[in-house]
């Protein structure tokens, strides 16, 4: 009996010092573990400088332009409160939309225009029917002229 | 204490109170486990036809991602089951551990060959889903990280535990492989809360309304349901194999298999 307490608390403790070794693991290297940053953060300058990284948000609506040689296309990425015009040369996911969520890999220019070199269009959890996504987009259009 | 005497050869576990934990005695756990295995067997099987149904031909198309979104009714059950049977893999390691029960080794790793069945189709058809709706097959963001580390922690606690020939080690080291990387599943659930992270964030949780239609959500419930119940049947007789392995000198073993050869 005592023998198995013993090996309980062995066990129970090894589990919590393994969880906190983990936990202050991980908050060390909060910083790598982000798969993007967002505009703001940007700004902020906690990006890293100097080489490569990913902004995530959302594709401003009626940013994207196509250039020319049908190739290129720019866009801006924004979270609501800052945006960083990207532009790209490459070919699109087929959910990359105005309004939705997207993650472009590059460099800031100088300019504060960003390079990308791959652009991932980031699904949210949503799931609807056609109908429903339909029915809210009337509801939409309905309430903006009513405000009007 | 009953442990005591389910550990003791020289005590038949038969003569032991009667209450559940009789069935801690391998010799009792592998008729039970045999009588219940064809229920969870057929539940599933039923389970798996009524919500692969739902999935494919009641359930509507999604509004943005359109068909491909189906695969959800796969790779969302397996992922949430590759996740689920680590920590109760985990939760046997501790078990067999501290109350020094064979079977509870025998429970976690009859389990690790399917968790590592469902990690595998979680990050298959996770890689399938992600090339028309991401762009890309694979990134190395935390929450596809995290569960390919899953992965290879299914493999360490399989390789391990078949590599040391002396069970008793065997179960030792590999309940500390499983006890180590339960650490891991909180993390991978919890990644795409606490990281940025490409993979979006749960549309199913116990803390909020789900975000998808009623069917799509009904049909991703029942695939669940349906790999509980595989997950079930196939580790119990998975338990039971491994039973027979590790008790073959003794003598109910003998007379079990002289039984099953007459039936046959």
């Amino acid at each position: 009996m005592k023998a198995r307490n013993k090996r309980l608390a062995l066990v129970a403790g090894g589990i919590v010092l393994l969880g906190a070794a983990v936990a202050l693991v991980l908050s060390a290297f909060q910083q790598n573990l982000v798969f993007f940053h967002t505009p703001s953060e940007v700004y902020e300058g906690k990006a890293p400088a100097g080489r490569a990284f990913r902004i995530g948000g959302m594709v401003e609506e009626g940013s994207i332009r196509r250039e020319a040689d049908g190739l290129t296309v720019s866009f801006a990425i924004t979270d609501t409160a800052r945006i960083i015009p990207v532009s790209y040369r490459g070919t699109l996911p087929d959910l990359f939309q105005e309004g939705k969520g997207a993650v472009v890999q590059g460099t800031l220019g100088a300019d504060g225009r960003f390079t990308a070199t791959e652009v991932l269009a980031k699904h949210d959890e949503n799931y609807m029917p056609v109908e429903a996504q339909y029915a809210i987009d009337q509801a939409h259009k309905a309430g903006m002229t009513v405000q009007q | 204490m009953t442990n005591e005497r389910m550990t003791n050869p020289d005590n038949p576990p038969g003569r032991s109170p009667t209450s559940w934990l009789r069935f801690a005695a391998p010799q009792q756990f592998y008729p039970l486990a045999g009588r219940l295995a064809p229920w969870f067997a057929c539940t599933a099987a039923v389970l798996t036809v009524v919500g692969l149904y739902i999935g494919f031909f009641v359930a509507p198309t999604d509004f943005q991602q359109g068909e491909v979104y189906r695969v959800i009714f796969i790779h969302v059950p397996a992922a949430w089951m590759s996740m689920f049977i680590y920590l109760v893999m985990a939760f046997w390691a501790a078990v067999g551990l501290v109350m020094n029960t064979r079977l509870s080794f025998i429970m976690s790793q009859a389990l690790a060959p399917t968790g590592a069945m469902f990690c595998f189709v979680a990050l298959w058809t996770g890689a399938l889903w992600g090339k028309p709706t991401w762009g890309t097959y694979w990134v190395w963001d935390a929450r596809l990280t995290s569960q390919l580390l899953l992965l290879f922690l299914y493999f360490g606690f399989i390789a391990l535990t078949r590599a040391i020939e002396d069970p008793r080690r065997a179960d030792r080291a590999g309940a500390i492989i499983a006890l180590v990387g339960a650490v891991n599943v909180p993390i991978i659930y919890f990644s795409v809360q606490w990281w940025n992270t490409l993979h979006q964030g749960a549309s199913v949780s116990l803390t909020k309304a789900p975000s998808m239609a009623s069917t799509m959500l009904a049909g991703m419930l029942l695939m669940s349901i349906a790999a509980w119940m595989y997950s079930i049947a196939v580790a119990l007789w998975r338990v039971r194999a491994l039973i027979l392995e590790r008790e073959r000198h003794t003598e109910w073993v003998g007379e079990v298999l002289e039984a099953e050869g007459r039936a046959r």
